[in-house]
């Protein structure tokens, strides 16, 4: 917040993808990367005489969305028309659900955000089924429209405006797409506009109990630029209130090239889309034992996930909230563990540290950016044993991200393997205490000081393989004798 | 009753207030993407405000307790698998196309 | 004795089919050479389909020699030009869909084929069935076979007229407010509105839909219950369709109607009805006493509301339905340089006077600030006449009123007066706001000559019911009288 007497109230809207087969209300493919207009049929292209059925797997997700945010899923739910004309919808109305969504309530909870900090619920108001537009391609002085995504199953997840900066928008939007991957609902991938974002935001001065006057940002495609959009429009409502002036309710759309919000012209958003119930779909029934089917087979959630590994494994929230914010990286950390590590804590810091540097490094998903997780879990209790340091481990994972090899290939191809063998250690400790008789009498009058320089002459002697542990025990021993 | 709809080819005589004016005429003409010539709109002001008139009627009944009805037929939304059963056939999706440009659909510059 | 083959019904035709007395192919040829002849004078079709007609009775003949004839194998129907028709064209009676071929079947038009049907023609409508005269096409207006003066009722005028003049064995339309009962009526056949939910809709170009349902015309009561078996059933592809098994209609038809309580609106028979249609409505429920059924005076109280309720319900309704027409994807393009005015262009010409009065209204009741007033308002008096009917199913098992208070007007009588036009829908509009089936047959002729018909309403699925009460009526051999252009 630039301005400290301000505080921002901030609601997101979210849509996406759910994962089927087909589309929301035809047969057609709801995949991604067809020719154009390849994955179309009369129904998704609004021919004369179509008729919507609904797909039952995208109702399903849809219903898992809801469980895993802690809706209320609703009994009876109703489709609705939503009229507005726009090249890229055939119908001339999208359908949505208005007055009676599928999912009520509801929250997500926001993990900790850095060491020390807690969980934050942002409530829910509503979680609805909708159908997705076609795509307008704009060239110069024409567009061109592929209803292949016309159709395509989403859901709109409204939040209460319980939010309260751009970071915590950012930690919304991230454990919403680690929920929706955890239940495989979504994918959550933004470039395949898998996951969109509207925005609605007031400030108010800090204690004021009263909402300001909101705006409504469009079109935000990522997660910066929600972040970024949120933080330019806050100061500009600061800005505006503390000339004196007054915030207009209006729709902004965010221009990503200019990194700036800009108000929609009053004939874009003047629309009034006329919603009633869409009389081509009898009102949705969800009974009892549906729901409480699809309960029994729902994934562990991240939120479950990170109570657990704080409880049963002694990690730090903020520990298990990294782990958790993608669904293939607590697995990862799981894996590792499941070859009996008996440190959790150093396996969830080589995760937060070597892996993730590893995925980052190479802009690649984890299965291609890592060794597999049996491996560094190998690795790891190599490190245990003591049969290599930490050091080595970790050159060790950088060849093993390269290479793909095993940990113990790795560590025998690079001679990482430490020294623990006594009289080798003894040797050596013997060899320097004769070598530095001057220092020793040193040491051996006070100096404690001296100890390290005897390691590291001990560790220079052994090339640096020797056990550190082992190094220490013996070499205290022999100088104190 | 019938009697109070007026025998038919009897005309119903229309109010002298007109239920809409000629602004919102064209407002909803907006909404619904109807080009109007001005004879249109009066003609139009005319003819929707005698039918307004008329549903006026509705009026008479108290509908304060009555739940409305969108759908009369049996409730409860069949579902179908999810299974992709439509083959790509762009050619005979754009067969009826206007205006096209390979397999895309081809419109002048959108005015947002 | 071809030249005659086209006067048959279905019933004698399916007969002299499976004999081998005549060929489909002759019987297909003797419909259109009638169709020659009398169309002309009153323009029942858009498109004739000839070629593929005869194409498709040559098939069934092969069908009919290999002894596997399905249930309509071989018969010659006019289909209303609302249904989606794969490869023909399908215009709606709009300039918008002028040029438009769809690309797939409607869920009806593929059973037909499977049936074994012939197509004959694509059948004239009021554009987009909005309408009570068939006077709103883009194609021209159609004629009443008994009075080419006269109009044939809406919006199925075309197929009811295609009938009457023996174009064709039987017809498709389709009745979102009257629009098969009504032309049925003003042209003496008869047709019935099936229980909204019983046919599919798929393919059927939507007015407003959760009014909007299928049904067929036909030359007796018989004839209707043929084409009923075929059309009616479960589709996956309409998520408002029941999935209730379909009775076999024709066995309904026992003629014995001893102990039915016919229930008669006291609210239909007041002042403003013809003296001619009264008198001919009394006839046939004296009729009906005559063989054993019991006549009971029942109140439909909220009738007088029916038409407003209509009309909020019906044009909301497609308002939204008729959005898709925008000169996007297929049908009629208005060029300008933007999208925008493209919209506003292709519509305004795209659209005849009443369909845009309807969206017009539609878009009104639905907008800003009048939802409540008018949509909701009109909802709610739906869900009171639903009541009405249910409360006098109690008393009764068939309602029987007139079609309409009067006979076929003349054509441009109402024309410029929308609300009068609308009226003509009076006793059958509230029919499909309750979803209930209702059947529309001859009962009589006014002085000019011109047809009088009685409606019969049945409870929800209960078309059996309405049947065999029609078919008793007409088994009386009370009216028969043929089409004055014949």
């Amino acid at each position: 917040m630039p301005d400290n007497a301000y505080e921002a109230i901030i609601g997101l809207e979210v849509h996406t993808h759910l994962m089927t087969r087909s589309k929301l209300f035809c047969g057609c493919s709801a995949g991604f990367g067809a020719g154009p207009n390849e994955n179309v049929c009369p129904v998704c292209m609004g021919m004369p005489g179509v008729l919507p059925v609904l797909n039952r797997h995208a109702v399903e997700l849809a219903i898992r969305t809801g469980l895993a945010a802690h809706c209320e899923i609703a009994p009876e739910s109703i489709f609705a028309r939503k009229s507005y004309f726009y090249p890229d919808l055939p119908k001339g109305y999208q359908i949505s659900q208005y007055e009676l969504p599928l999912c009520k309530g509801g929250y997500i909870e926001l993990p900790a955000q850095s060491e020390g900090t807690e969980a934050r619920r942002i409530r829910l108001t509503r979680i609805h089924m909708e159908e997705d537009a076609g795509k307008n391609i704009h060239e110069s002085g024409a567009s061109l429209v592929d209803f292949n995504r016309s159709g395509v199953p989403l859901v709109e997840i409204v939040s209460e405006p319980d939010i309260r900066s751009a970071e915590e928008a950012g930690a919304y939007l991230r454990e919403l797409r680690s929920i929706l991957r955890y239940i495989e609902a979504s994918d959550g991938k933004m470039e395949e506009g898998g996951l969109r974002c509207d925005v609605n935001v007031s400030v108010r001065k800090r204690g004021a109990s009263e909402f300001g006057v909101k705006t409504e940002i469009k079109n935000l495609n990522s997660f910066r630029f929600v972040e970024k959009a949120i933080e330019h429009e806050v100061a500009r409502q600061i800005d505006i209130l503390e000339s004196g002036g007054r915030v207009a309710q209006e729709t902004h759309l965010w221009d990503p090239v200019r990194e700036m919000t800009r108000p929609m012209r009053s004939k874009e958003f003047a629309n009034d889309y006329r919603y009633f119930p869409e009389p081509d779909l009898p009102p949705l029934r969800v009974t009892p034992d549906v729901v409480e089917a699809i309960k029994t087979s729902m994934p562990e959630l991240p939120a479950d996930q990170r109570a657990r590994f704080v409880r049963d494994l002694g990690l730090t929230a903020y520990e298990a909230a990294v782990l958790t914010q993608d669904r293939d990286l607590a697995a990862y950390f799981e894996t590792m563990l499941a070859t009996g590590l008996k440190n959790h804590r150093t396996a969830a810091n080589w995760v937060m540290t070597e892996v993730l540097r590893a995925i980052n490094e190479t802009a690649r998903p984890l299965a291609d950016a890592a060794p597999l997780a049996i491996e560094s879990g190998e690795l790891l209790k190599l490190v245990e044993t003591g049969a290599i340091s930490l050091n080595a481990a970790k050159t060790a994972f950088a060849a093993m991200c390269k290479s793909g090899k095993g940990a113990d290939a790795t560590v025998a191809e690079l001679g990482l393997a430490q020294v623990s063998d006594e009289s080798a250690i003894a040797a050596a400790c013997d060899k320097v205490i004769a070598a530095e008789a001057a220092k020793v009498a040193e040491y051996r009058g006070g100096r404690d000081k001296l100890f390290g320089f005897f390691v590291g002459q001990v560790m220079k002697a052994m090339g640096g393989k020797g056990n550190p542990r082992v190094v220490n025990e013996i070499l205290k021993r022999k100088l104190t004798a | 009753m019938i009697n109070s709809i007026g025998p038919p080819g009897m005309r119903l005589s229309v109010m002298a207030d007109s239920k809409i004016s000629v602004e919102q005429v064209r407002h909803v003409a907006r909404l619904a993407r109807l080009e109007l010539s001005a004879a249109d709109e009066a003609a139009l002001q005319a003819n929707l405000s005698e039918i307004l008139q008329y549903i006026d009627q509705l009026n008479r009944l108290d509908t304060s307790a009555v739940a409305p009805t969108a759908q009369v037929g049996e409730a409860g939304a069949p579902m179908r698998e999810d299974v992709v059963a439509n083959r790509p056939d762009p050619e005979a999706m754009l067969a009826n196309a206007p205006a096209r440009a390979g397999h895309l659909f081809k419109v002048p510059r959108i005015i947002e | 004795m071809t030249s005659e083959l086209n006067r048959m019904t279905i019933a004698e035709a399916r007969d002299g089919l499976a004999r081998r007395e005549f060929s489909a192919l002759e019987l297909t040829r003797a419909c259109l050479e009638q169709i020659k002849l009398v169309d002309p004078k009153i323009n029942a079709f858009i498109t004739v389909c000839a070629r593929e007609a005869l194409e498709q009775a040559a098939a069934a003949d092969r069908r009919l020699a290999a002894g596997d004839a399905p249930a309509l194998c071989g018969i010659p129907l006019a289909i209303k030009d609302i249904y989606a028709t794969r490869g023909v064209r399908t215009t709606c009676a709009s300039k918008m869909l002028e040029n438009f071929v769809p690309p797939f079947d409607a869920t009806v038009i593929a059973r037909l084929r499977e049936a074994g049907a012939v197509f004959i023609g694509k059948a004239n409508m009021d554009e987009f069935a909005m309408g009570s005269s068939t006077e709103n096409s883009a194609f021209g207006v159609t004629r009443n076979p008994h009075n080419v003066e006269r109009v044939p009722g809406g919006s199925s005028g075309g197929s009811a007229a295609a009938v009457a003049a023996d174009e064709c064995l039987g017809a498709l339309g389709t009745d979102t407010g009257g629009s098969i009962r009504l032309p049925a009526a003003f042209c003496g056949v008869a047709g019935i509105k099936p229980t909204y939910s019983r046919v599919s809709r798929y393919g059927v170009i939507a007015y407003a839909s959760s009014l909007d349902q299928v049904g067929p015309f036909a030359k007796t009561v018989r004839d209707a219950a043929i084409l009923l078996r075929t059309l009616a059933g479960h589709d996956p592809h309409d998520s408002t369709c029941s999935a209730r098994p379909v009775p076999d209609y024709e066995s309904a038809l026992t003629g014995d109607v001893r102990g039915m309580r016919i229930g008669v609106p006291k609210e239909y028979f007041v002042a403003g009805m013809e003296p001619q249609v009264e008198t001919a409505i009394r006839d046939a429920l004296a009729s009906y006493e005559r063989l054993g059924a019991k006549l009971v005076e029942i109140s439909l109280p909220h009738t007088e509301y029916a038409i407003a309720a209509y009309y909020i319900v019906a044009t909301a309704e497609a308002s939204a339905n008729l959005a898709r027409y925008d000169g996007i994807r297929y049908g009629l393009r208005v060029d300008a340089d933007n999208t925008g005015e493209l919209y506003n262009r292709t519509r305004a010409a795209g659209f005849g006077a009443e369909v845009k009065r309807r969206i017009m209204l539609g878009t009104f009741v639905l907008s800003a600030g009048y939802y409540d007033a008018y949509y909701l308002k009109g909802q709610k008096v739906r869900t009171l006449i639903r009541g009405d009917f249910d409360r006098a199913f109690e008393r009764c098992d068939v309602i029987a009123t007139p079609v309409a208070p009067t006979t076929a007007f003349k054509i441009g009588e109402k024309m410029a007066d929308p609300l009068q036009m609308y009226l003509s829908d009076i006793f059958t509009i509230s029919v499909n706001l309750a979803g209930l089936p209702g059947l529309s047959i001859p009962c009589g002729f006014d002085r000019d000559g011109l047809p009088i018909g009685l409606q019969l309403i049945g409870e929800p699925f209960a078309e059996e019911t309405i049947l065999r009460a029609g078919d008793a009526f007409e088994r009386t051999g009370a009216v028969k009288r043929r089409a004055a252009i014949l």
